[in-house]
């Protein structure tokens, strides 16, 4: 057996899996928080969200497909009642839980209860190092409200948690302020990027960060291999190096989301009709969705690079991020908005604002947290 | 801590007992599986079908040479026996 052709990884996992490896799943679609750049437009419950029974076989059914772990977000997920029972339910059967919360019902008995359970990891949301920062993108209050999440998690002996910023303009310059406080807590940084996505389509426009922004942090996390960045930043490979992981964009591939009501959508970044391949409630459940959804399908085949083919950086960056593309009103075959050769940016001037897709799902209550205010 | 980069390196002995670690789970996929230590919590590609059968079959053999002979024919053994040592690190297989 000599003469093999060994395809990269990269290739076989874009035709995909039998499962995928990083799956997120939105328990509630509740938030007692309106972060002006909510990817799920999170705010209100949705009253057809999953019930506890119907949360269950979703879980059941992860774990037939040997889905090691998910990630849970919302909304915020510590606002369903049935949340420990959730976790509980899922840890007993091999699945572990790595769950986003705004910290806010990360109370000191909680914490305690998460300590002592297994195989949960737990991340807290802070957008910036200071108050300032962070209240102007998450609300009055949420950064000492986020501290305190994280002080009761180490009271209790947590271990390392997790503490998940999004990157944008105003507090990339605080990144070693960031690392300073997942020192002090001994947490693990996660830096992810700003999607403009839910309500992040409308701020993405003046949060984003600028062209050499970018470069710093391209640096910054060539230097420290070890952030997790959940393959995030996989647009700014283009500026050298490779950054870790697996550099592809895994939506529908290995990649996915569930969303509060069961719908399955290709990525976390694309809850839109364009990109829902399904829902769990149908007959062949999560398993039937993952394995014959046509949008999947369509996903898995190869791409075509379109107005990057021509571009010698197109093997580092693979045309960057579909969601950053899609609700920029770009084409999905064409530069990522954030293209680190300019690209994008050029692209973007031609696209009207009336071409900006709508978010078609919407739970935002009524009066997100203002720009204005900073 | 790095893996041998050779069949038989310092740090692997081929003619010891091993095995998939207990806290280790398999997922086969096409190009071959994922493995997942719960430990550790970290995920692994096996990317080779072979591999993962001839990390399945350590665990039913007196060494890691035995498993070899087993599974893989000898013109890529050497290549097989550093796939397994590259295990060793991540604790996805380990000396019973």
């Amino acid at each position: 057996m000599s003469a093999e052709v060994v395809p990269t990884l990269r290739d076989r996992f874009s035709l995909g899996l039998h499962a995928p490896i990083c799956l997120t799943w939105e328990l509630t679609y509740a938030c007692n928080l309106s972060c002006i750049h909510c990817l799920s437009s999170s705010g209100r419950r949705d009253p057809d969200e999953l019930t506890t029974a119907e949360a269950k076989a979703v879980i059941d059914e992860m774990a037939a497909m040997q889905i090691f772990y998910v990630n849970i977000g919302g909304g915020e997920p510590l606002l369903r009642p049935d949340f420990f029972e959730l976790v509980d339910h899922a840890v007993a059967s091999g699945v572990g839980v790595k769950f986003s919360t705004n910290g806010s019902r990360l109370t000191k008995e909680r914490a305690v209860r998460l300590a002592a359970t297994d195989y949960v990891d737990v991340q807290i949301s802070i957008d910036g190092a200071d108050a300032a920062t962070n209240d102007a993108v998450r609300g009055e209050g949420t950064f000492a409200t986020a501290m305190t999440a994280m002080e009761n998690l180490a009271e209790a002996g947590f271990g390392e948690f997790k503490i998940s910023v999004v990157m944008t303009r105003h507090n990339i310059p605080q990144l070693d302020a960031f690392q300073a406080i997942a020192d002090r807590f001994g947490a693990q940084l996660r830096l992810t990027r700003l999607r403009p996505s839910g309500r992040g389509a409308d701020a993405w426009h003046d949060l984003h960060p600028t062209a050499l922004q970018q470069r710093e942090l391209y640096q910054w996390l060539l230097d420290r291999p070890n952030t997790l960045t959940g393959d995030s930043f996989f647009h700014l490979s283009a500026l050298g190096d490779p950054l870790e992981g697996l550099n592809l964009c895994g939506a529908g591939r290995v990649v996915c989301l569930i969303d509060p009501v069961g719908d399955v959508y290709a990525c976390p970044f694309v809850i839109h009709d364009e990109f829902k391949a399904g829902n769990v409630r149908e007959d062949g459940g999560f398993t039937g969705v993952w394995r014959e959804s046509p949008v999947f399908a369509a996903l898995r085949e190869p791409q075509s690079a379109g107005a990057c083919a021509s571009c010698g950086s197109y093997d580092a960056c693979q045309g960057g991020c579909m969601a950053a593309k899609f609700f920029t009103g770009l084409p999905l075959d064409g530069p990522d908005p954030e293209c680190v050769l300019g690209h994008g940016e050029e692209a973007l001037k031609s696209v009207p604002v009336s071409l900006r897709p709508i978010t078609t799902v919407d739970h935002s209550t009524r009066r997100p947290v203002s720009l204005s205010r900073r | 801590m790095t893996a041998p980069a050779v069949a038989g390196g310092a740090d692997f002995d081929l003619a010891a007992p091993w095995g998939l670690n207990a806290q280790v789970a398999l997922r086969d996929e096409e190009f071959g599986a994922l493995a997942y230590h719960y430990g550790t919590r970290r995920l692994v590609f096996l990317k080779s079908r072979l591999l993962v059968d001839l990390v399945r079959a350590l665990d039913h053999h007196a060494s890691a040479a035995d498993a070899l002979d087993a599974v893989v024919e000898p013109a890529s053994r050497d290549r097989y026996a550093a796939a397994l040592a590259t295990l060793v690190p991540s604790e996805i297989i380990h000396e019973r």
